[in-house]
């Protein structure tokens, strides 16, 4: 394959960045939003082109004679070469996984980029103060995005894994006016960045060890006949597995090397994925505007965990703890997020915790996948969960959208019963809570299904307990479309028009990820995405058992919601009472956020900083003060000296030098 | 040698007496021109009797001579410059740089 296209894809949303970033001001508003929509657009079909070729052509380089997927190099430059052995690279890796994102982020930055013409005016269509700058950064996102998806090495993956985390603290605190986006913004870039510090750490140990940051010489394994296409291969990670266990200190503190290298890169997954405990920064995160919401914390960047863990799933298979870790952290933040998402006001709250409680199921998803379960079902499904997620998710973020632009609120307690007044965003919004509710035939059921397959396939717990959070979701989910479009009727204000339906701008990315939506799930995803890149048929796998029992659990967790909430009636404040202290803490989402201020203020500050910060103030900064002010003293004690009659000076010298003389003659003498 | 010499030494110690006690400046300018020129006999003499085979003494003089004649124009505008500001020559009302 040509090298043009693929670089095309990375250098477009750059240069828009560039030329928005400095142009911007110059150039009207409309013309900003048309350049910048158009941008990716063009993005968005070379992207497409891009995946179809490497899924659909056939071409040898791309699928092997056995129909295996393989791993191909479109070019990998050498980009800061330290020494020799030290070389960090900048390339662009084609493999079904980074296919599938690049599909996935092209798509979903269009919509927002199209949707954000319409959102970013109020009602007279007069444009927000910084448009300009809101395309430029979206162009930013994308191009870090879409960069971190195609890395061929890890340390790409980290460059572009700490831009998407630049360009994100930028969106989020977009209105920095706000005092609450901007503390938002920075909440959300020390979260990350804290994980990072792990992410970095994992890295360092991981390259150290194998003496290569290359994806594909730790995954996989040259085909013969060419050195730019590769195969995934568990005989190599076996191998770096063994370079491990044979190294001088193959174990510390307990666990294997490999195991800390993984886990601490799961920790910057953690982190960027919103996995508890470093959750605490995404529901702030909904500080930025509605469609940064919708593209970032939603579809894309928050699945960059994800993407990573799966991206090294072989390494991760090496070591059987990592995984275990990857579950139980996915298993109990998906049922945090889903009991706190059932208490929330905000809608984009809810969002927010469904979005984490949703990536935490393709957590676990790769957490129990195996070779030897079901052919490594967890994988694919992980992978088609980011998928139809990354569609259904950003729809309802978007349907949200329209809703705040309607009604200049965020709460639910304003809208009510708008089903009459808005009916493109009711059906849109309604088909995304089917779909994440999991019923058939919406996308959401087949991804979800094929996840509580593995989970079955895994141990009877995890599928009881994913099962459980799939019921959550429905229930939140309806509980959340029953109170914007039904409950009472709207309460059209005196001197305000009645809430409607959104500019074209705004509904044509609703419809067309309504559509998506509903047909994600016939997508033969299986023969396209595999932990080994081999077609995989998962209907062979596919448990109608299963199936049933989680479309039963949706539409018991459906109907719940639709008792309560329907019609306005008291039973939800009957059960607020009954379980007054579960509700509280659900609704104050655990207090994890007053739990990291105490840990931070009254412990680190007080405890830690302040004394060094006293240590610096009194004795460094005292070392440092008492020289000079020794110097001062000094000096004004000998600048009588200085008199300034220059008689005296020749006096002094030549006393000076006949007394040096003198000593000199009779020291010699 | 000694003949050259103590006149040498003579000059020289004129010119230290002159550059400590008179006030003027100008006076003093001429006090330095006389240690260096008794400085500049020493070398010649010097090189004459001890090498007079080198002619390094004889070079390094002229070179001095010029570098006085140099030195004495820097010195004559600092003067003249100095005058201006506060019409005087005297060396002890030249104590202002200190403040």
């Amino acid at each position: 394959m040509e090298a043009t296209l693929p670089i095309l894809i990375l250098a477009i949303p750059l240069f828009m960045f560039l030329l928005l970033g400095l142009l911007g001001n110059k150039m009207s508003h409309k013309m900003a939003g048309i350049l910048g929509t158009a941008g990716m657009g063009v993005t968005l079909v070379l992207a497409y082109i891009t995946a179809f070729t490497y899924f659909f052509s056939g071409n040898p380089d791309f699928v092997s004679a056995e129909g295996q997927h393989l791993q191909y190099v479109v070019f990998n430059v050498d980009w800061l070469q330290f020494y020799k052995d030290l070389v960090i690279r900048i390339g662009f890796l084609l493999d079904p996984i980074s296919a599938l994102l690049l599909v996935v982020i092209t798509t979903i930055s269009f919509m927002v980029h199209l949707y954000s013409n319409g959102y970013m005016r109020d009602h007279h269509g007069v444009y927000e103060r910084g448009f300009q700058r809101f395309y430029a950064f979206l162009a930013l996102f994308s191009f870090s995005m879409l960069g971190l998806v195609v890395a061929t090495n890890i340390f790409q993956m980290y460059i572009f894994w700490e831009l998407v985390g630049a360009s994100s603290y930028l969106l989020i605190g977009f209105y920095y006016i706000k005092p609450s986006a901007v503390s938002a913004s920075k909440k959300a870039f020390i979260v990350t960045r804290f994980a990072d510090l792990g992410f970095l750490i994992g890295i360092l140990i991981l390259s150290y060890y194998t003496g290569t940051f290359n994806f594909t010489d730790l995954t996989s394994s040259a085909v013969a006949d060419s050195s730019n296409v590769f195969a995934v291969n568990i005989a190599t990670s076996e191998h770096i597995r063994n370079i491990f266990a044979s190294s001088a200190a193959p174990v510390f503190m307990g666990g294997s090397v490999l195991t800390w290298a993984l886990v601490l890169i799961f920790m910057g997954g953690m982190g960027k994925s919103a996995m508890l405990p470093l959750h605490i920064w995404l529901p702030d995160a909904m500080e930025g505007p509605t469609p940064v919401s919708a593209l970032i914390h939603a579809a894309t960047m928050v699945v960059a965990g994800v993407y990573l863990v799966a991206r090294l799933f072989p390494l991760y298979l090496m070591e059987e703890t990592a995984l275990v870790i990857i579950t139980v952290v996915g298993a109990i933040t998906a049922f945090y997020a889903a009991m706190v998402a059932c208490t929330q006001v905000d809608i984009k709250r809810v969002l927010a915790f469904s979005t984490i409680s949703q990536i935490a199921f393709m957590m676990v998803s790769l957490g129990v996948a195996r070779p030897e379960i079901h052919e490594g079902l967890g994988y694919m499904a992980s992978m088609f969960h980011l998928f139809t997620h990354a569609m259904f998710k950003a729809l309802l973020f978007l349907g949200a959208g329209a809703l705040i632009h309607a009604i200049g609120s965020n709460d639910y307690t304003e809208m009510h019963g708008l089903r009459k007044y808005m009916p493109i965003t009711h059906i849109t919004f309604l088909i995304g809570c089917l779909a994440i509710a999991g019923i058939i035939p919406f996308s959401g059921f087949f991804s979800k299904d094929e996840i509580l397959s593995s989970c079955m396939g895994y141990n009877w717990v995890a599928y009881v307990w994913m099962s459980l959070v799939a019921g959550l979701t429905a229930f939140y989910m309806f509980r959340l479309y029953f109170l914007i479009f039904w409950w009472k009727e709207h309460p059209v204000r005196e001197g305000h028009h009645a809430p409607h339906d959104q500019p074209w701008t705004m509904s044509v990315p609703l419809i067309f990820l309504a559509a998506v939506s509903v047909v994600a799930g016939f997508v033969p995803f299986g023969n396209l995405v595999s932990w080994n890149g081999e077609p995989y048929d998962f209907m062979k796998h596919f448990n109608w058992n299963v199936a049933t029992v989680s479309l039963v659990v949706a539409i018991i967790g459906i109907g719940i919601a639709m008792v309560m909430y329907r019609k306005e009636n008291p039973l939800p404040d009957k059960m607020q009472r009954a379980f007054p202290a579960l509700w509280r803490w659900c609704f104050h989402r655990f207090y994890w956020d007053e739990l990291y201020q105490f840990i931070t203020h009254k412990i680190i500050f007080a405890r830690v900083c302040r004394p060094i910060a006293w240590f610096d103030r009194h004795v460094i900064d005292g070392t440092m003060d008492g020289f000079a002010i020794v110097t001062n003293k000094v000096s004004w004690a000998i600048r009588g000296l200085q008199s300034g009659r220059v008689q005296m000076y020749v006096w002094i010298y030549l006393i000076g030098a006949l007394l040096l003389g003198t000593v000199t003659a009779v020291c010699l003498l | 040698m000694i003949y050259y010499l103590v006149p040498a030494l003579i000059m020289f110690c004129c010119g230290v007496y002159g550059f400590v006690t008179r006030k003027n400046m100008i006076a003093m300018l001429i006090s330095l021109e006389l240690m260096l020129n008794a400085v500049d006999i020493n070398f010649v003499v010097f090189n004459r009797y001890l090498y007079p085979q080198a002619m390094e003494g004889m070079m390094f003089t002229l070179f001095a001579i010029a570098i006085a004649a140099a030195e004495t124009a820097v010195a004559i505008a600092i003067i003249i410059n100095a005058y201006r500001s506060i019409k005087n020559v005297d060396v002890t009302d030249f104590n202002k740089m200190k403040e």
